[in-house]
């Protein structure tokens, strides 16, 4: 089967974001950029498909300015097929790239979607489940184990109360959590044959998809700091402290 | 104005997180009706109607929904949104799961996870792990909105006489099914609503350890269990126990990390907790930065010192 696998170039998960002065957004000149850790164990549960002889191809999208394409090298890197860039300087919200991966879905034909449950930058969580509800697919969301059943895909859930196993009917969506597995570093080697994998570049208007944004951000500010409290000695003056605010009895 | 409540429940009670969405829905101004959607739902839809400030209760009842299946539910939800101007979600797995579905259908940008409503259309949301938080206004006719459940007061389970209607369910989307679940089985209070919460961190070193120093001080101060990230990923503990940002988002009265350093991702599950209490032997811990009490030293001696003087 083939897998189409979204991926999304954000701020690195180890860089302290920093919001701007004017409150427009956060810092993000000279920030070190990196593929959506969440899609990067997308990408690995693809490959991991493929080794294993389920996938036969892994297309990898990303939505989103030109350098985006270095998230997708990354991909390749790590073992997916060819890649898709459908560029786009404004920020397009998950709506929209729910909208352009069903066009891309209608082409490619995928019989799995597997994407990250959520980005770590703006931490929305929509884009799997809108794109499943577009297609009128099937959805596995926050998948921490992916067995192939037959004709079913039974997905494990990480939920609330513990987890919970699911059987999709395919064409299916998976979004990963992050106990699916541990994606692994790309080789030397595979770097450098990645760089004559194709990407094709498109556009938003190629799809005829609208990605204008609905949510206006009217500011961006900085959450309310905590101030650090004081050290004590001992665990009977602790317990004292805590008595004294009223947070035991 | 009227806003429809999708409630969280077990089909028996109602779970905390439709209290916290209850309230959040209130600020939207209008009539909140609560849909509670199941199989066997009585005793939930019972409890909806009792919450003050609930109009009226929803119910389908249909074994369609019986596990909450997001393609089962997203069509009676689509079918209702017909009759309001906005969709209020908990922001739990299954919130998370159903929310967004709809919102595709309905061609509407989803608002996550909200923290605040400031008006009818404007609302606030972390972004960056709780690093940041943006501001945004809705420019869409209808609103679909998950609510971040510790930010929001419980509304009252009592008090309320709302009038119950029965919805006819939309059947089978014949897309998934339910296979099972294993849910971890705790005479604990839940996380998400405990008011005392003891974590313990990698430096408790074995799931063992959990069991004979975390969890004898929980059951002392009537607290949940919690673990951070690097813990659960160690094996220490399930994932449902997980705090943090990619885990359970809490605020209870009282925090006690043990063994945690404080990665970022850690804090932001729990900085907005009342007092919190720090037990690290590494002094120079980040925990120190956000905790009310720190207490140097080794968490094996002091867990169950304290444990023992309580």
């Amino acid at each position: 089967m083939k897998v189409l696998v979204p991926v999304k170039r954000v701020v690195d998960a180890n860089v302290k974001v920093r919001v701007k002065a004017d409150q427009t957004g956060v810092e993000l000149a000279n920030v070190k950029m990196s593929m959506n850790p969440f899609d990067e164990i997308a990408v690995e549960e693809a490959v991991r498909l493929k080794e294993k002889g389920i996938a036969t191809e892994i297309v990898v999208v990303s939505i989103g300015e030109a350098k985006s394409t270095e998230t997708l090298r990354t991909a390749l890197a790590m073992g997916a097929d060819r890649g898709i860039l459908v560029k786009s300087d404004e920020a397009v919200e998950p709506l929209g790239v729910a909208k352009l991966l069903a066009k891309i879905v209608g082409e490619e034909q995928p019989q799995v979607v597997l994407l990250g449950k959520q980005a770590i930058d703006d931490d929305s969580n929509q884009t799997g489940q809108m794109l499943a509800a577009l297609l009128g697919w099937s959805q596995g969301t926050f998948a921490s184990k992916v067995e192939q059943a037959g004709d079913k895909l039974n997905v494990t859930r990480e939920v609330d109360g513990g987890l919970e196993t699911v059987a999709l009917s395919l064409p299916a969506v998976v979004t990963t959590d992050l106990r699916l597995n541990e994606p692994r570093y790309a080789s030397l080697p595979n770097i450098m044959k990645a760089k004559s994998k194709p990407i094709a570049e498109k556009s938003p208007a190629d799809y005829g998809v609208e990605v204008a944004p609905r949510l206006k951000t009217l500011k961006v500010s900085e959450p309310p700091k905590r101030q650090a409290g004081i050290k004590v000695g001992s665990v009977d003056e602790l317990i004292g402290k805590l008595k004294e605010v009223g947070a035991i009895a | 104005m009227s806003v429809l409540v999708l409630a969280e429940h077990d089909n028996n009670t109602l779970k905390d997180a439709t209290l916290a969405a209850v309230t959040a829905a209130g600020k939207l101004g209008g009539d909140v009706h609560v849909l509670v959607a199941g199989q066997g739902v009585s005793g939930a839809a019972q409890a909806a109607a009792a919450v003050a400030g609930v109009a009226k209760v929803l119910v389908a009842d249909d074994a369609a929904y019986a596990n909450q299946l997001a393609e089962n539910l997203a069509p009676l939800l689509v079918e209702l949104m017909a009759g309001y101007d906005a969709l209020v979600a908990p922001a739990t797995s299954n919130g998370k799961n159903v929310a967004p579905r709809v919102a595709a259908l309905l061609d509407v940008a989803q608002v996550s996870d909200i923290i605040a409503v400031d008006s009818a259309d404007t609302f606030q949301r972390p972004i960056y792990a709780g690093n940041a938080i943006a501001t945004v206004q809705s420019t869409d006719a209808k609103k679909v909105i998950t609510v971040r459940t510790t930010a929001f007061a419980k509304a009252a389970a009592t008090g309320g006489s709302a009038a119950v209607e029965n919805v006819a369910a939309k059947g089978d989307a014949g897309l998934s099914s339910f296979v099972g679940a294993e849910l971890s089985k705790s005479d604990r209070p839940e996380l998400t609503s405990a008011k005392v919460i003891v974590s313990g961190g990698r430096a408790l070193g074995s799931a063992d350890a959990f069991k004979t120093i975390i969890e004898p001080l929980a059951d002392k101060l009537g607290a949940a269990v919690g673990a951070s990230r690097a813990a659960v990923d160690a094996g220490y503990m399930p994932n449902d126990y997980q705090v943090g940002q990619t885990g359970k988002i809490v605020a209870p009265e009282l925090y006690i990390a043990a063994g945690i350093s404080g990665a970022i991702q850690h804090l932001a599950g729990m900085k907005d907790s009342k007092v919190i209490v720090a037990i690290n032997k590494d002094e120079e811990a980040p925990i120190f930065q956000v905790a009310d009490f720190g207490l140097v030293g080794d968490l094996f001696q002091i867990v169950p010192e304290m444990t023992s003087k309580l």
